[in-house]
């Protein structure tokens, strides 16, 4: 059959790639008003004249310093393993130097077997996550299976593209067991996603990166692998003022997740481990 | 509709492992170089369409099937199922129906291929937006009498050569002219989609007419 040149012209505006892709083609008319209401394109702009580059806009006219400058204050970790995955996170919430909460809860519980942490904004962080629960159900819904750790990634991350520079300022990392196993990715709000084993996000990241470096192998048993995601929040709230409160520790496994650590607080911990040491955490 | 009524006939076979799609080719004008006729379009690397009606619908259809199919390899990371793209088809269809100052596709498809777990599907759309999955189907002209021997011939589990040959027997029954006026072609889960050689479809005429003969020899045999 003759086949005409293909036509290109949706190539035009990339902002349509990160649309949902349960969005139907505005041409038709279909769309219902509230269930569209909560859709990406329904919001409200910035009422400035160019909402795509309002970040960069604000920091370039100096107008307001360190306004848009989002700092992710938090410690949260993730790692495959042969068991799974472990997803360790702080709690503290601090805005500057002032600690506004120690009991924030970071894990996003997305469904059943998807896991979503939230460094940086909560509200972004939070609202997109139940956002991109939403879009899982609707997937499972339609395709009569549930969404691969792949898609529902890819998903995430095309909405942060599509409001990149407009000020969202989220790191997440979305894990959970599909049929090709355990699954780790790293979305953050620019739009950015990287599949990975190991991976931290937030201010005291680095911290914990240094512990879980050491301590990782792929071979842990559950009790290790735990243990080594506890530790590593502990050292990054330890040393990062910015991470506090209590250490939450979840295992992603084949039936789902669980929530292993609920929360224990950091303080605590310190005086567990120096005691293992046979020193008295005051040096 | 009466487009899809009047179009050449096509027909559809799933086997244990490969899928099958036949086309009746239009008696080309001498003039006509044939081999820009194409009827069995690709969709994506293991799934491929073939269709009855408005040529030109068929077209557009397949050309913005194609786009979704790469839309979502983006999206998912995965290959699309044979029946998300033909629920996408068919709901396109749909949606042209049910517009103002449009009118429907006219075209009826033949959706063939796998799913990435390697399973053989065939579905097949319709104007009105139906879609629903068939273990051996048929849309065209030949639609009646071409049901009606696949009904009373299919068996499930049919091995390669098998299901070729019936789909070449169902099409010759309907088609003038013989072997040289069917396409046939063979989808298998790991291998790109082959199309059957003229003298392979001769070859194959041939052994059919044998085995008719031999059936209706059969036949008067008991009757005696």
């Amino acid at each position: 059959m003759a086949v005409a040149a293909v036509d290109m012209s949706f190539m035009e505006d990339p902002s349509i790639f990160s649309k949902s892709r349960y969005h139907q083609d505005d041409e038709d008319n279909f769309n219902l008003a509230d269930l569209r209401a909560c859709e990406p394109q329904a919001f409200a702009m910035a009422p400035v004249a160019n909402p795509k580059s309002f970040c960069l806009d604000i920091k370039k006219s100096g107008e307001a310093p360190k306004l848009m400058d989002f700092m992710k204050g938090t410690t949260t970790l993730g790692f495959v393993f042969q068991g799974g995955i472990i997803i360790a996170v702080d709690s503290r919430a601090s805005m500057g130097s002032y600690i506004g909460s120690q009991t924030v809860k970071k894990v996003i519980e997305i469904n059943d077997f998807l896991l979503g942490t939230i460094a940086g904004g909560a509200a972004d962080g939070s609202f997109w996550e139940r956002h991109l629960n939403r879009l899982c159900r609707m997937h499972e819904l339609r395709e009569k299976e549930r969404i691969s750790v792949a898609a529902a990634s890819k998903l995430l991350a095309n909405i942060f593209w599509q409001y990149r520079g407009q000020g969202l300022s989220c790191g997440t990392m979305v894990a959970g067991w599909d049929k090709k196993g355990p699954s780790l990715y790293m979305v953050d709000d620019q739009g950015d996603r990287h599949k990975g084993n190991v991976f931290s996000v937030g201010s005291g990241s680095t911290f914990a990166y240094g512990v879980l470096d050491t301590g990782y192998r792929f071979d842990l048993t559950v009790d290790e692998a735990v243990e080594l995601g506890r530790r590593s929040i502990y050292h990054a709230t330890h040393r990062d003022g910015a991470s506090g409160g209590v250490a939450r520790v979840y295992h992603v496994h084949e039936k789902g997740w669980t929530k292993v650590i609920a929360g224990e607080d950091v303080n605590k911990l310190h005086y567990m481990y120096a005691a293992e040491k046979n020193l008295k955490g005051d040096e | 509709m009466e487009a899809v009524r009047k179009g050449a006939s096509v027909v559809g076979v799933l086997g244990k492992s490969c899928v099958v799609l036949g086309v009746e080719k239009w008696a080309a004008a001498k003039l006509q170089d044939t081999r820009t006729v194409r009827k069995i379009a690709k969709l994506d690397s293991q799934i491929m369409v073939a269709f009855a009606g408005l040529t030109a619908d068929a077209r557009v259809l397949v050309n913005r099937a194609r786009v979704e199919c790469q839309s979502y390899r983006l999206t998912v990371e995965d290959a699309p199922t044979v029946e998300y793209i033909s629920r996408w088809i068919a709901g396109t269809q749909q949606r042209y129906t049910q517009r103002g100052g449009v009118r429907p596709f006219g075209v009826s498809s033949l959706i063939a291929g796998f799913d990435p777990d390697k399973k053989p599907q065939l579905f097949k759309t319709e104007p009105s937006g139906a879609y629903s999955s068939w273990k051996a189907a048929t849309t065209g002209k030949g639609d009646k009498s071409i049901r009606e021997y696949l009904e009373s011939a299919f068996e499930p589990d049919l091995d390669d050569g098998a299901a070729v040959k019936l789909a070449v027997r169902s099409l010759l029954d309907v088609v003038d002219g013989g072997a040289k006026n069917i396409e046939i072609v063979v989808l298998t889960a790991d291998a790109p989609a082959e199309t059957l050689s003229e003298d392979r479809l001769e070859q194959l005429a041939e052994e059919i007419e044998r085995e008719k003969e031999e059936e209706a020899k059969r036949k008067k045999d008991e009757d005696n």
